[in-house]
């Protein structure tokens, strides 16, 4: 992340990918739209002057507030937020992109979002996403091998969203 | 063309193959480290492909972060990685110190490093032993807990703890170091160092050891970087990298005039501040030995910042300082941080609304993606190398399971 | 004994033959059984001092000395699971399989003089055959057992067995041809007299020898680093997985019983058997055939002096196992054919001509008992063999040392 510089370059190699950035923040941030983050990411991973040779993280962010009272006054839509962390071994140096979902497919719930996959960019990518979509619930198009990596396969729901509610009872274990 | 394939003497080999078996290695299994299942496809004694399932120790640690403080979730820390607990605290104190820009006073530094040291010296022997462990060897493992049973004493003069300290947190520290606990240190210190010697002779340079581990298991830089491997098992590969001089300068900050080399082979050479062993002869960069080795150049290059730490940390005057209320306010934002942990780089993020509770925690274990990368590794390995590898990236499934 | 009973007590020969027998077997069986015991109370102490700890301290008192009894209490006690798809018959059969071969291979090991089961002129080839049944426990133990890692300890000591009994056999050659016979009985008595004599420090062949032998035997019983079989930490415990309660402690039994006899076999074929390094009985003027008290104090010398090299050779083993990490399976067998195999036969070769070159060896001997009857076919030194020793050896069972006797008799 070395100013503007380096994201006019992005934006040459691949027009309208990039709509926002942050470059004040504590980590300053770019954001992508959500249908080519595959495409910045080979871009960031073998085209960049900055070559980002390794994923560190891959989260999602439930930007949602259940309770209604409190949901009247914040200032965002309900959202789903993904954060990919970047960092380059030769110049250690670190990038953060993100990219904003629907929180679900076609607004109908338990359909979860969907996202490229990075798998094709990081092999790393692999477990990071499978743990995301366990536990955010997000549908990453092309990875090889996507089921759920913490839960037990047949979990209901996805934990990390905020409007989760755990299951009062699995397999005879009582929930609550 | 069909003649020549007819002629061939390996075809023979093709029609003896036998049936390909599925063996489930673990969740119930001496050397999977805890609750690791590994699904074994093998033929025979050779293994064709190995799936790690994990999932059996989730206690969904990020879940419950959303729902207390920031400093509330210092426990937590301390059950993802217990066996270096001081450095997940570490790891979660300095990303909330990093979004709320907050800067502990120069004595907590030093105690901060001081501890987090001491810690990756007891990691590491719990690597080396539970590595001879996995190799068939019982005594190595006694002998490293012999050792750091001392270092828990420490521990527990210090916190109350002996393995879950929630020690350092944000802010500071929960506490100074009792009076004597310097003394206590050096003298460990300085009976344990000749010990060093002992595992070199049990494990390191081990004829049969060195049977067991060089040349199994080889990981390439470009392999361990793509999967992001860290730690040891990156630097094992000969990558240049560590967090404590590399990384953000929130961190870097701590480690600010204390002088200390990076364990990993440079120019085919290992740093030689001290006596080592050779390298043997089979050993090929980025096996399971030179894994091993890593962490124990490791376990006397923290043995030397504890020193430095002591001096530094003894020179101070100042106050240690108190440290954060539980329910201080963290301003709206996000922040992500990665730190050197005796396993790998332990990232943790946190994203804050403007309350005391993080919107949203997150913890990147180093061993989930060390261990992401098992299966490359063991493709085609005997079952008895399985062990070899997995024990050689020194995983803790507290930490990948979360 | 039977001889006692039937010119003594006036026996029927089948019944003393029958009471000899049964008392053999019983007192054989109690060294196996009191030996197992003594010898897993004697590893879990060694364990404990090598790794810093005290092992056993409470049970009966001091030192923990009952606790392998306790253990043992507590196994019987045990509920005897069978997984249900084993197969019933040889999951059940198989330790007694593995126990039996241990347990007969004792038979005819010789404890003293004349301290044994029963005197067998082809000894040393009984005690490896009957030895090498055990391994038929331990396969049918893996096969019956319906576990996958059962069956990999099993097919692993199957491949363990055809490499290590190779290199074994060959060793086990050399003792023999310098003694001539493959009586244990003879060739313990043609080591009689000071240490230099035991086929040990014949020559420099049979000092190899002797490791090589070392290195198959404790391959063979399944000690560290060659516990491929039941590898705690790849295939959770091998063969033995599913065994349980008496039936496990009878692999264990088995296991401390063969560590013993190999230990034994290794005194008697290459340490002397049940002689000392110095001939105290014979100095003093002890020697066979002087008195019945002497008779028997030799014997019973000479059982300690058995015993005692036997413990030293398994506590060596013990010594090892806390000390090495576990082979591969490669890597066992590539030790066990690639090199000892070789090696055992280029000592063989060695000492078959040191024998011919320098058949009174390097050092001199102070007292040289009737060592040098080969079976009539090499002449001693000088090419002459004092009659006297000849015939004191002549008057055991096996039919070669007859024959040798008389081809001695004739000689001079």
């Amino acid at each position: 992340m070395r100013g503007p510089g380096f994201l006019e370059q992005l934006e040459e190699a691949l027009p309208g990918a990039v709509v926002g950035r942050n470059l004040e923040a504590i980590d300053p941030w770019v954001e992508v739209a959500s249908e080519r983050i595959d495409d910045v990411c080979r871009w960031l991973a073998t085209s960049s002057p900055v070559r980002f040779d390794s994923l560190q993280c891959i989260t999602a962010v439930d930007w949602c507030e259940p309770d209604p009272k409190k949901a009247a006054k914040v200032s965002w839509q309900p959202h789903l937020e993904m954060v990919y962390h970047l960092w380059s071994t030769p110049t250690r140096v670190s990038l953060v992109v993100k990219t904003n979902l629907p929180r679900w497919k076609a607004d109908v719930p338990g359909q979860p979002p969907e996202i490229p996959s990075v798998c094709g960019v990081w092999r790393g990518a692999n477990w990071h996403e499978r743990e995301v979509y366990d536990l955010s619930g997000v549908w990453f198009t092309g990875h090889p091998d996507l089921r759920r990596i913490l839960c037990p396969e047949d979990w209901e729901g996805f934990p990390l969203r905020k409007d989760y509610e755990m299951p009062l009872d699995y397999h005879g274990i009582r929930g609550k | 063309m069909a003649s020549m394939v007819d002629d061939d003497p390996r075809i023979i080999e093709f029609d003896v193959r036998t049936d390909e078996m599925l063996v489930n290695m673990g969740p119930q299994h001496p050397s999977t480290h805890g609750v690791l299942r590994l699904v074994l496809r093998t033929d025979g004694e050779v293994v064709s492909e190995v799936e790690p399932h994990i999932g059996y120790l989730h206690r969904c640690a990020e879940k419950i972060g959303e729902n207390l403080t920031h400093r509330q979730f210092i426990p937590y820390t301390d059950r993802m990685d217990y066996l270096a607990a001081m450095n997940m605290n570490l790891g979660w104190a300095l990303v909330v110190e990093k979004l709320m820009k907050y800067q502990v006073s120069e004595k907590a530094r030093h105690l901060r490093v001081l501890i987090t040291e001491l810690n990756r010296i007891g990691s590491h022997l719990v690597g080396m032993g539970a590595y001879g462990l996995d190799l068939g060897t019982f005594s190595p493992f006694l002998y490293a807990f012999r050792e750091r049973e001392k270092i828990l004493d420490l521990f527990e003069e210090a916190c109350g703890a002996r393995l879950t300290y929630s020690y350092i947190t944000v802010g500071g520290l929960t506490a100074d170091l009792p009076p004597g606990w310097l003394q206590r240190c050096e003298a460990f210190l300085g009976q344990f160092e000749p010990i060093i010697k002992e595992y070199h002779a049990l494990l390191t340079t081990n004829a049969i050891f060195v049977k067991r581990t060089a040349n199994i298991g080889v990981m390439s830089p470009d392999l361990a970087i793509e999967y992001g491997c860290s730690g040891p098992v990156l630097r094992g590969s000969g990558v240049d990298q560590d967090m404590r001089r590399d990384g953000e300068a929130i961190y870097t900050a701590m480690y600010e005039g204390y002088a200390f080399e990076v364990a990993v082979m440079k120019d085919g050479q290992y740093p030689r501040d001290r006596e080592y062993p050779a390298v043997p002869a089979d050993a090929v960069l980025g096996d399971c030995w030179h894994r091993f080795f890593v962490r124990m150049l490791e376990v006397v290059q923290s043995m030397d910042l504890v020193r430095q730490a002591m001096d530094r940390y003894s020179a101070c005057n100042g106050p240690l300082g108190e440290p954060l209320k539980l329910t201080e306010k963290m301003p709206a934002g996000d922040a992500y941080l990665e730190t050197e942990c005796p396993k790998g780089q332990m990232g943790f993020y946190i994203v804050s609304d403007g309350s005391a509770i993080p919107w949203r925690a997150r913890a990147r274990s180093s061993s989930f993606s060390n261990l992401a990368v098992a299966h490359e590794l063991c493709r085609g390995c005997l079952i008895a190398d399985v062990p070899a590898i997995v024990g050689s990236l020194d995983i803790v499934m507290g930490e990948i399971d979360r | 004994m039977a001889d006692f009973l039937i010119n003594t007590l006036g026996l029927p020969a089948w019944l003393a033959w029958t009471v000899a027998a049964v008392v053999a077997a019983v007192l054989i069986l109690h060294v196996i059984a009191g030996g197992a015991l003594v010898f897993i109370w004697a590893e879990r102490k060694i364990a404990g001092r090598i790794q810093d700890r005290l092992g056993p301290t409470r049970t009966g008192g001091k030192f923990g000395w009952l606790q392998s009894l306790a253990d043992g209490i507590k196994l019987l006690a045990k509920e005897d699971l069978m997984p249900d798809g084993a197969d019933g018959m040889l999951f059940r059969i198989a330790p007694y399989v593995s126990f039996c071969a241990s347990f007969c291979a004792f038979i005819c090991l010789p404890f003293a003089f004349d301290v044994v089961g029963q005197r067998l002129n082809v000894g040393v080839f009984f005690v490896i055959a009957v030895l090498g049944l055990e391994v038929f426990g331990v396969i049918l133990a893996g096969y019956a057992s319906a576990s996958k890692w059962s069956l990999f300890g099993a097919m692993r000591e199957a491949a363990q067995v055809v490499s290590y009994e190779v290199p074994l056999g060959m060793c086990v050659v050399v003792p023999v041809m310098l003694a001539g016979s493959m009586d244990l009985v003879t060739i313990a008595e043609k080591q009689a007299g000071w240490f230099t004599n035991w086929f040990l420090f014949h020559d420099p062949f049979t000092f190899v020898v002797f490791w090589i032998y070392v290195t198959c035997a404790v391959a063979s019983v399944n000690r560290a680093p060659f516990d491929l079989a039941e590898a705690e930490s790849e295939l959770v415990a091998g063969f033995h997985t599913e065994y349980s309660g008496l039936r496990w402690s009878f692999f264990f039994m088995a296991e401390y019983g063969s560590m013993f006899l190999v230990s034994a076999l290794a005194a008697l074929l290459f340490m002397g058997g049940w002689n000392g390094p110095i001939p105290v009985a014979t100095l003093l003027g002890l020697s066979e055939g002087t008195g019945d008290t002497a008779h028997y104090l030799v014997r019973l010398v000479g059982l300690a002096n058995l015993i005692g090299k036997a413990t030293l050779g398994v506590l060596m083993m013990m010594w090892i196992r806390w000390t090495l990490p576990r082979l591969r399976i490669d890597q066992v067998m590539t030790t066990c054919l690639k090199y000892c195999t070789p090696l055992a036969a280029a000592m063989f070769l060695g000492a078959m001509l040191w024998q011919i070159a320098l058949p009174g060896g390097l050092v001199p001997v102070l007292h040289r008992p009737a060592a040098e009857i080969r079976e009539g076919w090499l002449p001693g030194p000088g090419g002459e063999v004092r009659a006297r020793d000849a015939v004191s050896t002549g008057d055991a069972v096996s039919t070669g040392d007859a024959v040798a006797a008389k081809v001695a008799q004739v000689g001079s």
